[in-house]
C-alpha cells in the first residue's frame, strides 16, 4: 500500500450493509463490485444481505403504499445490525433516507427501527466523501466525460460536488460538463413505459446536451437513469459509452459499457 | 372550461410531434429558469422569504374562517359587496346576475385564472353580453379561441409568427403592408385596438392575486397596466377570486409579494401592483361606482385539512410549470383543463375528480425540480404520489398494472425465491444479449423499446456472483 493512500485518512473499520439495488443485482453487478473496492479502499467491511430485494419504489410510485410497506420493513429488517447501508443509487438511498421513516411512521412495532436504518443510509459516493472522509481515489480513465446529476440523489440528497470531486482526482479523466445536467433523463421508474413519447422527448433532449459536451463518456449514479439515456445513445448510433460512476472511481472498467458488446 | 384531461396521454402524443410547439417551448426554458435563478441569486434573504412566505399562508388556511369573516366585513365597510359561491354555477350566475342589472353589453377583463375555471367568458357570450381580454396574451388567446397554456403566460405555446398572422386577419382595419415583425409592433396594435375597448365597457372584470382581510382590498399584479384600466374605467368593478387568495394583512402581503414575482419571471417586482379597495368613495375623482367580489369555493374548502391541503398555498407564480421537463416537453394544453404543469397536476384531480385526470399526477417522474423552485415550498411530488395512492385504492389504476405490481411484490417480499429467478432469467436474457449488448426490441418491453435500445444484463446476478465469491471463487 502507497504511503498517501487515501485509506490512511479513514477512520476506523466500519461494517457497512450494500444495498446492491434491484436494477444493479439484475443488470449490471459490476457496479455492485465496484462499489466493494470503493468501500474497502475506504477501510469498511462490506456485506451483501441476501435477504434484500428492492427498496419498493416501483410500488411506492404507483401508489401501493401496502406492499411498498412491507419492502421497507423487510429492507429494514436485513440492514438493521449494519453500522451502514449504502447503495450506488442516489434514489434507492434517498428512498430509504428520506421516505421510510414516513412510511413507517404509524407502525409503532417499525417507526424507530425505520428511523434509525434511515439515518444510517447514504448513496455510495457521498458516504465516501461525506462520512469517510475519501478525498481522492487510485483511479485512471483516459478521456473526456460528463456527469448526468441524477434527480433524487441530487435534490433529495444534495449529491452534487460529491462525484465531480472524486473524478477530478482519477488520472487522465477530463469532466466537460453538459448543459442541463440537472435536468431529468426522463426515466422516471415506469414513467418511462407509462408516458414513452414524453420520455423520448426528455431523454432525446439529455443526449442533445450529452453531444455538445463533447464527452466521449457519459457518467451518472444512478442505473435507471444510465440504462435510459444508454438506450437512447444507443439508438441514435452515438458513439458516447455510458458507464456508472463507481466503476471509473475504482477503476474498474474493463467489462463492457452498458448496451455495449461483450468484447469476446 | 371542458375538460381533455381524460385523453391526456394522446394529448401529450401530438404534443411531442408539433414542431411548431416545440420550438415555443424552448423559450419558456431558455427565458424563465434563467431570470428566476438570477433574481434568487441577488437577494440573500430569498429562502428565508420562501420560508416566510409558507408560514404566512400556513397560518392563514389554519385561521381561514377568521380571516375570511374578516375580509368580508371590510368589504362591506368600504362599499362592496362580497358574493359567496360554492361552486362554478353559482360563481357564473352571480357575475352574470350583476351584469345584467347594470345592463352591460361588453365587459373588460384583466387575467384571471379563476375566470377560466368558471369557465366565465363562454357563460357571458351565450347571454348576449362580450368579454374582452385585455392581458396580451389573453387577448391573443381569445382571438384564436384557444385556452390559456401557462398560467402567467398564457400565449406562451405560440410563436411570435402565429400571432403575426392572427393579427392580420383580425384587426382588417390596419393597412396591410404595416410591419409587425418586432413583438413591440404586435404590442402597439392590440393597445390600439383595446384602448377603445376600455372606454367603452360597461363593467370590469379581474381576478385577484390576494385578497387582503385586514383591509378587504384584493390586489393584482401584472406588467401590462391593462388590469388597472380594467377596474378603474368601468361602472361596475367585479373581482372573481378564490377564497384562498386571502392573506392577513398588509405586511404579510408585501412579504409574499417579494417572492412572488422574483419566481414567476425574474422581477424584483411585476410592473404594477394595483391594490383596489372597493367602490369610488365620495372624494375620489375616478373609479367605478359597483364593487363586487365573487369568493369561490369550487372544493377548495374540501382541500382543507385533507392530506391535499398544503396546495392552498399556491399563489399561481407558474415557477413549477417554468421548471418542469415534462411541461417542456408538452406545453400547458395537454394537461386539458385550466391548470396545467405540476400545480395541475395536484390541482386539477382535487377540482374536477380523480377519474378524469388521474393521468396528471401520474404523469411525472418526480425529478423535484417543481418543489425546489415552489416559492410557497409546496411539496408538489409528495402531493402527486397522494393522487396515484387514492387511484390504487379506488381500484382505478389499470388492471395490468396491479396484477403486475401484485406479482412482483409477491416475489420480491420473499428474497430466496426472488433471487432464484432473476438469476435464472438475467442468465438467459443476458446470454441472448451478449452478442449485441443490448436488445432492439423485447415482449412486454414496448414503451421501452419503441424510442430506445433496452441494455443487456451481464449475465449473473449481484448475489450469485457475492455468493461465488464468498465461497471463495471469482471475482
Ligand atoms: S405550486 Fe408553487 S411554483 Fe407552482 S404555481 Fe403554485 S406557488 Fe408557484
Amino acid at each position: 500500500m502507497p504511503q498517501d493512500s487515501p485509506l490512511e485518512a479513514a477512520p476506523a473499520p466500519a461494517r457497512v450493509g450494500l444495498f446492491v439495488t434491484c436494477l444493479v443485482d439484475t443488470m449490471r453487478p459490476s457496479v455492485g463490485f465496484a462499489a466493494v473496492k470503493l468501500l474497502e479502499d475506504a477501510g469498511c467491511r462490506v456485506e451483501a444481505p441476501r435477504a434484500q430485494t428492492c427498496c419498493g419504489q416501483p410500488a411506492y410510485n404507483s401508489g401501493d403504499r401496502a406492499d411498498t410497506q412491507a419492502l421497507a420493513r423487510q429492507t429494514v429488517k436485513a440492514f438493521e445490525d449494519f453500522d451502514y447501508v449504502v447503495a450506488p443509487s442516489g434514489s434507492c438511498a434517498a428512498m430509504i433516507r428520506e421516505h421510510y421513516p414516513a412510511l413507517l411512521a404509524d407502525d409503532p412495532a417499525w417507526s424507530a427501527r425505520a428511523e434509525q436504518v434511515a439515518a444510517r443510509t447514504y448513496e455510495l459516493v457521498s458516504f465516501l466523501t461525506d462520512v469517510r472522509g475519501v478525498n481522492a481515489v487510485e483511479a485512471r480513465f483516459a478521456g473526456t466525460v460528463t456527469y448526468h446529476d441524477s434527480c433524487s440523489g441530487l435534490r433529495e440528497l444534495g449529491i452534487q460536488a460529491q462525484p465531480r470531486q472524486l473524478l477530478a482526482t482519477v488520472q487522465g479523466l477530463k469532466l466537460s460538463e453538459m448543459q442541463d445536467s440537472d435536468v431529468c433523463c426522463g426515466f422516471g421508474g415506469t414513467f418511462c413505459v407509462k408516458y414513452p413519447e414524453i420520455s423520448n422527448t426528455m431523454v432525446g433532449d439529455k443526449i442533445d446536451c450529452i453531444a455538445k459536451s463533447g464527452a466521449r463518456t457519459l457518467l451518472a449514479g444512478d442505473l435507471g437513469c444510465l440504462m435510459n439515456m444508454a438506450g437512447k445513445l444507443k439508438r441514435t448510433g452515438a458513439s458516447v459509452e455510458t458507464r456508472h460512476v463507481a466503476e471509473v472511481l475504482a477503476g474498474m472498467t474493463d467489462s463492457p459499457a452498458i448496451g455495449e458488446a461483450a468484447k469476446d | 372550461m371542458r375538460s381533455t384531461a381524460r385523453t391526456f396521454k394522446e394529448n401529450a402524443k401530438a404534443a411531442v410531434a408539433d414542431p411548431q410547439l416545440r420550438r415555443a417551448l424552448d423559450h419558456v426554458k431558455s427565458g424563465f429558469i434563467g431570470k428566476r435563478a438570477k433574481a434568487a441569486a441577488r437577494l440573500p434573504e430569498f429562502d428565508a422569504l420562501r420560508d416566510a412566505a409558507r408560514d404566512i399562508k400556513n397560518h392563514t388556511l389554519d385561521h381561514l374562517d377568521l380571516y375570511l369573516e374578516r375580509y368580508e366585513q371590510n368589504v362591506r365597510a368600504n362599499g362592496g359587496h362580497v358574493h359567496w359561491c360554492a361552486t362554478a354555477e353559482d360563481a357564473r350566475a352571480a357575475v352574470l346576475e350583476v351584469c345584467q342589472r347594470v345592463g352591460a353589453k361588453t365587459v373588460t377583463k384583466g387575467k384571471s385564472m379563476i375566470s377560466e375555471e368558471i369557465a366565465l367568458n363562454d357563460h357571458l357570450e351565450a347571454h348576449g353580453i362580450t368579454p374582452i381580454e385585455t392581458d396580451l396574451g389573453e387577448y391573443i388567446i381569445q382571438l384564436r379561441h384557444e385556452p390559456p397554456s401557462h398560467i402567467i403566460a398564457p400565449a406562451v405555446h405560440l410563436t411570435k409568427d402565429l400571432i403575426e398572422a392572427d393579427f392580420r386577419k383580425e384587426h382588417t382595419q390596419f393597412p396591410e403592408g404595416r410591419s409587425l415583425s418586432e413583438p413591440r409592433d404586435l404590442v402597439d396594435e392590440a393597445r390600439q385596438v383595446l384602448r377603445d375597448r376600455f372606454l367603452k365597457a360597461d363593467v370590469g372584470i379581474t381576478g385577484a392575486n390576494f385578497l387582503v382581510a385586514e383591509t378587504g382590498a384584493s390586489v393584482i399584479v401584472t406588467n401590462e397596466g391593462n388590469g388597472d384600466l380594467t377596474q378603474v374605467l368601468p361602472k361596475v368593478h367585479i373581482v372573481v377570486a378564490s377564497l384562498e387568495k386571502i392573506v392577513p394583512n398588509l405586511e404579510d402581503l408585501s412579504t409574499i409579494l417579494r417572492v412572488l414575482a422574483r419566481s414567476a419571471t425574474g422581477q424584483e417586482f411585476s410592473t404594477y401592483t394595483t391594490v383596489s379597495s372597493g367602490p369610488k368613495r365620495a372624494e375620489d375623482p375616478d373609479g367605478p361606482e359597483e364593487y363586487h367580489v365573487i369568493l369561490l369555493d369550487n372544493g377548495r374548502t374540501q382541500m382543507l385539512g385533507s392530506e391535499f391541503h398544503e396546495v392552498l398555498r399556491c399563489i399561481r407564480c407558474g415557477a413549477c410549470m417554468n421548471h418542469c421537463p415534462v411541461y417542456h416537453a408538452i406545453g400547458g394544453h395537454a394537461y386539458g383543463w385550466v391548470y396545467p404543469g405540476p400545480i395541475g397536476a395536484v390541482l386539477t384531480p382535487a377540482l374536477i375528480g380523480v377519474e378524469e385526470a388521474g393521468s396528471l399526477p401520474n404523469a411525472s417522474t418526480f425529478c423535484g425540480r417543481c418543489e425546489s423552485v415552489c416559492p410557497m415550498r409546496i411539496p408538489l411530488p409528495k402531493l402527486m404520489r397522494h393522487w396515484r395512492e387514492r387511484e390504487f385504492e379506488r381500484h382505478l389504476s389499470p388492471a395490468a398494472v396491479r396484477y403486475g405490481l401484485a406479482a412482483w411484490a409477491f416475489l420480491a417480499c420473499r428474497p430466496a425465491l426472488y433471487h432464484w429467478l432473476v438469476g435464472l432469467e438475467m442468465r438467459v436474457l443476458g446470454a441472448l444479449g451478449r452478442r449485441k449488448g443490448r436488445f432492439a426490441w423485447l415482449p412486454f418491453a414496448g414503451g421501452w423499446t419503441r424510442h430506445r435500445d433496452f441494455p443487456a444484463p451481464q449475465g449473473k446476478t449481484f448475489q450469485a456472483l457475492w455468493a461465488e465469491r464468498k465461497a471463495g471463487r471469482a471475482p
